[in-house]
């Protein structure tokens, strides 16, 4: 007998749940002012993320699904990508979008039902949120087969769940991935439930991040609550891939502290005792222990930052309200580059309508 | 002026194609060496290499899917699915996201990309290669779904696809492949997408087909004319969006329908183009719009193959009927 096969996985993390370093932190970590810009993205994420709530519950905004709990994940990420990277996105990355520069407007445009929302000012090339689930596992591999025919130094960075490493399209973008040795970067935020579904019943392996060992790919796991241990894991990723040395597979750990979506209840399948448990691990107060720990962050800073936080959620909610409504043409007019002669009659007939609405709401 | 087989004369567009746009690339199970398992890609791997032809995994969801990735990155990829049962997997990825980027970003995005397969019975394949998923494609929005039926067609529709701006589903008549030659001029002259094409004039009846039945509708033509009867021939070429101007202008002529679809019946295309003429042409017939196309089964494997298939003579029975009306 011989063995003709063997893998391991390493697992990172720099600060324990009180935001105490269980070793030193990494060198691009060591500079306070940036942990310290990064820790001010991640409050500013979770206070738009109660925004968008209290909007949802009062009937303001439509379905959407909060992030709360995996702020330390996206900022991480977004922090290792540069400018002209590409970002394939599902609809949990909201503070991920807007670490890349997508605006609070843009973000309350789309889950309010306005497909101007994806027509974000910036980044001009990353996609739009992806609903059904890793689907865009495969649109990453063709972005970064493009990236490496023309040789550019840029890279595709797909964020799924771990609902999604079940999916077919998952493997098949994975071993395509590997096979060309693409710049591309595939994080699975393993929130430990999809729906009601959690991780165990989701698969039998032992970790995500070996999923992608079959596909001949690096692959990591990393605590994804722990900023400092994710943007390390990214970064290493992101300078793997630029630098031609191919795809990696980030697992990064975390908890969907939130309902699945406003639309769920998730007391129907699991226990209070597990979220408050999870609530210990929550990476906003771990980090700024951390920061309050070296001297570089204080109350008062704190106290500024939520005040100031609260004024920018509160001036984009404004905006969104006051934004006018969509017009009927949005549906016809980029359908094609040029609407086809086949639907002219019917953009007229729905513009039609959108008087009489209008005409019936004056009345 | 080289007499080329249909086949050929997709090879002739792509390596056009390739030639004029250093963004073109081709991907798909076995395109690259074999030049594809009908030889659609002959040629191409030697001549633009293998970043460009590109053989993938066997996995079509990620054929589909990745070539939107290179559309949307500003690449036009042509996909190739190898046969047309191994395209319904991929309508998820069509419908879902090909048919949908430039509208859910508004502009933002765009997805230039051609998605060829095979199509349709009659070559006695093993199961699942003979299919016709045509008005599956033709129903999803944001898509432009074009099925050509001579050489001539074939070249210049698939250059027309290739260019266009928006996504393009690709259909290719495997009966047709190599039935027969025509002169095709590698003139890098597309033809336009969005319109019928009227391949026969006639003022007794008009005819509609696409793909493969276009050819045994023409032979129904001619067998009528002998009897007399003159039968204009439309050729649909694109499904999506559908050209109905032109059926209408013809069947105001001649006041009387026969579509023929090698699809089953139910839900077929045929039915599509029925209920627009019933909608905007019914003053101008004398008879019942008629349907010619295959049964509501399975499509059977090769030994009755022919009698699910309609064929000139079902055709010619039911013009016979539509003529004898009224
Ligand atoms: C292909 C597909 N199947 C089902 C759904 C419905 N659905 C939406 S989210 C979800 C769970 C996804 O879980 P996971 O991948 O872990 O991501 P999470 O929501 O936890 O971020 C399901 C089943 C879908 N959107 N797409
Ligand atoms: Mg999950």
């Amino acid at each position: 007998m011989a063995i003709v096969g063997r893998f391991e996985i390493e697992s990172r993390q720099y600060l324990d749940l009180h935001g105490r370093a269980l070793e030193p932190v990494p060198a691009a970590a060591r500079e306070p002012q940036l942990l310290v810009g990064l820790y001010r993205q991640m409050v500013l994420a979770r206070s738009f993320d109660q925004k968008m709530l209290a909007l949802q519950r009062t009937g303001q905004l439509g379905t959407f699904a909060s992030g709360v709990g995996k702020e330390a994940l996206d900022i991480g990420v977004g922090s290792a990508m540069q400018r002209d990277d590409v970002l394939l996105p599902t609809y949990r990355e909201t503070t991920l979008q807007l670490a890349r520069g997508v605006s609070m407007l843009e973000l309350l445009l789309y889950w309010g039902g306005d497909e101007r929302g994806s027509d974000f000012a910036v980044p001009r090339g990353d996609f739009p949120v992806c609903i059904t689930i890793a689907a865009h596992c495969c649109h990453a591999v063709g972005v970064a087969y493009a990236i490496k025919l023309r040789q550019q130094a840029r890279v595709a960075v797909c964020v799924l769940g771990d609902g999604g490493t079940s999916k077919g399209e998952f493997h098949e973008a994975l071993n395509g991935a590997g096979t060309w040795r693409l710049p591309l970067v595939f994080v699975v935020a393993n929130n430990q439930w999809a729906i009601s579904v959690p991780r165990k019943v989701q698969s039998a392996a032992a970790t995500l991040a070996q999923k992608g060992i079959a596909a001949g790919i690096p692959s990591i796991q990393v605590d994804g609550n722990d900023l400092i241990a994710v943007r390390e894991v990214a970064l290493e990723a992101m300078a793997r891939a630029r630098s031609g040395g191919g795809p990696t597979l980030v697992e990064a750990l975390t908890y969907r502290l939130s309902d699945h979506t406003t639309a769920d209840d998730a007391t129907r399948y699991r226990n209070a005792d597990e979220v408050a448990e999870a609530w210990q691990r929550e990476p906003i107060g771990r980090l700024r222990n951390y920061l309050l720990e070296l001297g570089a962050w204080n109350k008062a800073e704190e106290e500024a930052l939520l005040k100031s936080c609260n004024e920018q959620v509160q001036a984009a909610a404004q905006a969104y309200l006051d934004h006018p409504a969509p017009s009927p043409a949005q549906m016809f007019d980029h359908l094609h580059a040029a609407l086809p002669a086949a639907w002219s009659a019917q953009r007229e007939a729905a513009m039609a309508r959108k008087t009489a609405d209008a005409a019936g709401h004056a009345g | 002026m080289p007499q080329v087989t249909l086949v050929e004369a997709v090879n002739m567009a792509l390596t056009r194609a390739m030639s004029e746009d250093a963004g073109v690339v081709v991907l798909g199970e076995d395109v690259g060496v074999d030049g594809g398992v009908f030889r659609a890609t002959l040629g191409l791997l030697e001549r633009f290499g293998p970043q460009r032809v590109i053989d993938t995994p066997l996995a079509e969801q990620l054929i589909t899917g990745m070539a939107i990735g290179m559309a949307v990155e500003g690449l036009k990829p042509v996909a190739e699915i190898q046969f047309s049962g191994f395209a319904y997997i991929c309508i998820d990825q069509v419908l879902n996201h090909a048919g949908r980027m430039r509208h859910r970003t508004q502009g933002r995005l765009s997805c230039p990309m051609v998605l060829r397969t095979p199509c349709g019975a009659g070559i006695h394949p093993p199961e699942h290669h003979s299919e016709s998923p045509d008005a599956m494609f033709a129903h999803v929005p944001g898509i432009r779904v074009v099925y050509p039926s001579s050489p001539r067609r074939a070249y210049g529709l698939l250059l027309a696809a290739i260019r266009d701006p928006d996504p393009v589903v690709f259909l290719e008549p495997t009966r047709l492949y190599r039935l027969f030659k025509e002169e095709v001029d590698d003139d890098a002259k597309a033809l336009t997408l969005d319109t019928c094409f009227t391949l026969r004039e006639g003022s007794d009846i008009t005819l509609v087909a696409w793909g493969a039945m276009v050819h045994d509708t023409l032979q129904a033509a001619q067998r009528l004319e002998q009897e007399g009867v003159f039968a204009e021939v439309i050729d649909v070429a694109t499904l999506r969006p559908l050209d109905m101007d032109t059926i209408l202008a013809s069947v105001a002529k001649t006041g009387r329908c026969v579509i023929v679809t090698e699809a089953a019946r139910s839900g077929s295309f045929a039915a599509e183009i029925a209920a627009n003429l019933a909608e905007h042409g019914l003053l101008s017939l004398f008879a019942p719009i008629a349907r010619v196309a295959a049964y509501d089964v399975v499509v059977p494997l090769s030994r009755l193959e022919n009698v699910y298939l309609p064929d000139t003579e079902r055709i010619l029975a039911a013009v016979r009927k539509c003529l004898a009306f009224g």
